[in-house]
């Protein structure tokens, strides 16, 4: 199948591309990778009248270090984030879930920052994104602004970037020193989509778990905290039991979707054992 | 319109394309590059993979006009001078295929994956082609194929009697005699 026709801007600077998707009328969609656009573009599920390459804007490609944040250019791809030294050191969460998105291929195309702008459900970047905390800096027409994850990701497939803007960077603060962490990922063959999976970084203090957090993948519309785990994990004996009894309440306030691959108290009861997993991992045990 | 120049198996081409044409199909309708296969069109399955840049991509899942100011390589042009290429080699004395249609995707999956593990063990095999299905073989043969190439390419002896086609026949079980 052949996406419908489309007109097609190649813009090098953020400027130039802010400019393209304001000149390119009703329904304008930015590619970056494509790997999640082009797809739905053949299917005919999108059909935008202008499409927005971002392939050739340099600026958007990147890791480097500003103070205690690791700062990620949009469209660096999910290759170069795995090959990042930085990441490897500072985040090592984001490569242990970029490593099991879709497969090689994908990888090589597929950037950071598309993933978390098409915010599917069962994308496994999103909720690494929620669990680290990171910021998410946005270009529009009238400037710049900064959104913390807990309010970038706002529905099924939709953010905070609004219409005429686009994702720049992404600020993941550096998690350094005590904390230990995890991506426990459940699907059924390999390069298929979370079925659900828990993010957890977890700071370690005197055998006790001072902080943690866990970012749940597929339990909702959106990612979501698993604030109930995350209270009842604050302060608590870094033990097996008490991580088990924590992660029980990892599916408290959550809603997930029932299809195919899994109905919703299935889905429900993988985040309390794939949590305890993650958790367990993350704190070193 | 579009105008595109790329460099495909070390040729170099200028050509108009519609921003949407896909680059598997400007590869065979424009190019006639048809080692290069449309499996599933819809970027699961690996058969149409080629080397954009020296880098595994899906080219059913790439615009052509992506492909602008880049260098392609595909099946046809992992020879060199008549020699097969040791992937190549090595999938064919290993039998590592049946029907034979996910065997171009493959072999520029494997070529891509030894790039970057020149030593890979058999499960770093199985997850570095998890992007190609083969619905035939069960990957016994593929994955020794890539194992048999990766020793070749280090300089190892061809065969260290570990390497070897599988010795179960699938086409000959008895219950498909009964049925035909």
């Amino acid at each position: 199948m052949i996406p419908a026709p489309f007109e097609y801007a190649r813009p090098t600077t953020v400027d130039e591309a802010l400019q393209a998707i304001a000149a390119g009328g009703e329904d304008v969609k930015v590619l970056a990778g494509g790997q999640s656009l082009i797809p739905v573009m053949r299917l005919r599920l999108a059909a935008p009248e202008t499409v927005v390459d971002l392939g050739r804007v340099a600026e958007l490609r990147g890791v480097r270090e500003d103070g205690d944040a690791l700062v990620i250019g949009a469209m660096t791809t999910h290759s170069d984030v795995l090959a990042d030294p930085l990441i490897q050191q500072h985040a090592p969460l984001i490569a242990q879930a970029t490593e099991t998105v879709a497969d090689r291929q994908v990888r090589h195309r597929g950037t950071f920052g598309g993933a978390l702008v098409h915010a599917d459900p069962a994308g496994d970047l999103p909720a690494v994104a929620l669990a680290l905390d990171a910021e998410f800096v946005i270009a529009g027409p009238e400037g710049r602004r900064t959104v913390p994850a807990r309010d970038f990701f706002v529905d099924y497939l939709t953010t905070a970037v609004g219409e005429g803007e686009l994702l720049v960077e992404v600020r993941v603060p550096k998690l350094d020193g005590q904390w230990g962490m995890r991506y426990e990922k459940f699907n059924r063959v390999a390069q298929a989509w979370s079925i659900v999976a828990v993010a957890a970084a977890v700071r370690r203090e005197n055998g006790h778990i001072a902080e943690a957090r866990v970012g749940l993948t597929n339990m909702g519309p959106t990612p979501l905290r698993a604030g109930a785990v995350e209270a009842a994990l604050s302060g608590a004996e870094a033990t097996p039991e008490a991580i088990a009894a924590a992660a029980a309440h990892a599916a408290e306030g959550t809603e997930p979707s029932s299809d195919l691959n899994a109905q919703a108290d299935y889905r429900q009861h993988l985040a309390t054992v794939l949590t305890r997993r993650a958790v367990t991992a993350a704190a070193g045990l | 319109m579009t105008r595109i120049s790329v460099r495909v198996d070390g040729a170099s081409y200028q050509d108009d394309v519609e921003p949407r044409t896909l680059l598997v199909h400007y590869l065979r309708e424009q190019l006639g590059k048809v080692g290069t296969v449309v499996g599933c069109d819809t970027s699961n399955c690996g058969a149409c993979t080629v080397h954009l840049d020296g880098e595994a991509v899906k080219s059913c899942t790439v615009l052509a006009v992506q492909a602008d100011g880049a260098e392609v390589t595909t099946i046809e042009g992992v020879s060199r001078g008549g020699e097969l290429h040791p992937v190549q080699k090595a999938f064919h004395e290993m039998h590592g295929l049946q029907c034979g249609f996910c065997t171009p995707g493959m072999i520029m999956a494997s070529i891509d994956l030894l790039q970057d593990n020149p030593d890979p063990s058999d499960d770093e095999v199985r997850e570095g082609i998890e992007g190609n299905l083969c619905r035939c073989t069960g990957y016994q043969n593929i994955v020794r194929a890539v194992q048999l190439a990766a020793g070749e390419m280090r300089g190892a002896p061809a065969s260290d009697g570990h390497v070897a086609p599988a010795v179960v026949d699938t086409a000959a079980a008895p219950h498909v005699v009964g049925q035909a």
